[in-house]
């Protein structure tokens, strides 16, 4: 009987046939195959194929350069707006493959929210920078506005701290209200993918761990997807873990199996820290 | 661990180290006890059991300072992966290693009483239960560390024999007590000796268990051979 699997372990971070071949999972809200992207003649993603469930968080690490980010900007399509980018493959939503060139942008970007790594309030009040897309979308009475602004700010954690001042400034907030009232105004449109591109790195501890929460409180509503460095906070809050490396998908398994026992001997030196 | 790129932050590694060179003492220490129980038993040194009784505070000590440097590196550096698999080992390996002890100091403290009441009684059969035993303990200490799983799973195997071994010095001893009633107490004392002897060697298949985890991140199947059998064995006037 042979006990050891040779499973365990392939050759560098070659990645298995089984992931290449990965049968769509049925509760996909994203689901890519075969992705390409090129900056210019850089080839930056290579041949990526992975499912982001809906109402599950997916955690995308790996040292930086290694696409992560890019991913992001591919499923909201935001490298549109530079010359020379450009993605082939398949990056399928509810049925459309939404980098053909017939998808309607403003669509897109409002069924997918997106959050950066420093908040970006707009220099308005904190009403107004909740409202400030749905207002692109829809047209809303005052009492609809007025509900939807709390519904948003409740869901994000903020509508305790700021009820009472919703027609001050936003910049005059701290760095972790201003990063929730971001996600805030993401989640008021009602996407259904939410992209959080390294969302608490400019953020105290504490600020983090509130925003780690709203994650998990977000994930019933939405597909979340999630780039961190923060090698605990991946461990923390999401349902499956993917790990980058040189523009390829390495390894994606559930959050657990990954930190304890992950198939890939680069996934191991990454997340134990023995890396190159 | 072998095979293995360094770790980036070096003190985390010598953290790694220390736990590994800790459980290498400490199971250092077990197999001394061991074996000094054995020949304390065979060669009825009651100064060498004694001296066994007195060192097995000094493993419970050390188990208590694997167990305080594990938790403090699970705190302190949060490892992941076949790091979190090593401090996990080391921490149920402590307690295996400590239990494994506690059989070697009560082996001492009956062989003080063997050696005060039964001369008469061959002790052959356990003097190479407890050989054997040894063997395996010393082969599954060595494993820890080690990267490949083979070795620890034929420390797993090995177990057979030592249960084999204990079957039938279970049914010498009950033969004695038939032949004579005087001879109830030495061998009941005895046979506790092969059951702490049989135990030992189960401890030893539990460290090679968490060895083979260590470097797998999987179980070792449930169904061991296990062929210890005399829990539900029935001596007739007849057999």
């Amino acid at each position: 009987m042979e006990l050891v699997s040779q499973k365990s372990m392939s050759a560098d971070h070659a990645l298995p046939e089984a992931l290449r071949t990965a049968a769509r999972s049925n509760n996909a809200c994203v689901s890519l195959r075969n992705l390409n992207f090129y900056y210019g003649q850089t080839h930056a993603l290579k041949n990526i194929s992975i499912d982001f469930p809906d109402r599950q968080t997916t955690a995308m690490i790996g040292p930086s350069g290694c696409g992560k980010s890019t991913l992001l900007r591919v499923i909201n399509r935001m490298y549109d707006l530079y010359p020379g980018q450009r993605a082939e493959g398949e990056v399928m939503m509810n049925g459309d493959n939404i980098i053909t060139p017939g998808t309607d942008l403003n669509r897109l970007r409002r069924r997918v929210g997106m959050v950066f790594q420093k908040p970006t309030p707009f220099p308005k009040s904190i009403y107004e920078n909740v409202l400030f897309g749905v207002r692109l979308h829809e047209k809303l009475s005052k009492a609809e506005a007025d509900e939807r602004v709390e519904w948003a700010l409740t869901r994000s954690a903020l509508w305790g701290e700021v009820k009472d001042r919703l027609h001050s400034s936003a910049l005059g907030l701290s760095g972790g209200q201003q990063q929730r009232l971001c996600i805030a105004r993401s989640i008021a449109v009602r996407p259904e993918v939410l992209l959080l591109d390294e969302p608490t790195s400019a953020l105290d501890p504490i600020s983090t761990l509130k925003i780690e929460e709203l994650v998990d409180e977000l994930k019933r509503d939405f597909c979340i997807v999630i780039v961190t460095h923060n090698m605990q906070q991946a461990g923390r809050c999401a349902d499956q873990v993917a790990f980058f490396y040189l523009g390829e998908l390495v390894e994606v398994g559930p959050t657990s199996q990954i930190f304890t026992a992950p198939r890939e001997r680069k996934t191991q030196e990454y997340i134990t820290g023995r890396f190159g | 661990m072998p095979n293995e790129p360094k770790h980036i932050v070096s003190s985390f590694e010598a953290d790694l180290k220390r736990l590994h060179d800790m459980i290498s003492a400490m199971g250092g220490l077990v197999e001394r006890a061991v074996a000094d129980a054995s020949t304390a038993l065979i060669q009825r040194d009651t100064e060498l059991a004694a001296r066994v009784i007195e060192h097995d505070p000094k493993i419970n000590a050390e188990q208590l300072a694997v167990e305080q440097t594990a938790v403090k590196l699970l705190a302190l550096r949060q490892p992941v992966a076949d790091d979190l698999r090593h401090v996990i080992q080391a921490l149920k390996v402590a307690t295996d290693l400590e239990r494994i002890g506690d059989y070697a100091a009560n082996i001492a403290k009956r062989s003080i009483v063997i050696s005060q009441t039964a001369s008469h009684i061959a002790l052959s059969g356990l003097a190479q239960m407890a050989s054997l035993v040894q063997q395996n303990l010393k082969l599954a200490i060595d494993t820890v560390g080690e990267s490949d799983p083979q070795k620890a799973i034929s420390v797993w195997r090995a177990d057979q024999m030592i249960d084999d071994l204990y079957n039938t010095i279970f049914r010498e001893l009950i033969t004695y007590m038939m032949e004579d009633a005087r001879n109830i107490t030495p061998c009941t004392h005895l046979m506790f000796i092969a059951k702490n002897l049989e135990r030992i060697g189960d401890h030893a298949t539990n460290i090679a268990e968490l060895t083979y985890y260590a470097i797998t991140g999987e179980n070792l199947p449930d169904f061991r051979p296990k062929a210890d059998n005399t829990s539900t064995y029935i001596h007739t006037l007849n057999q």
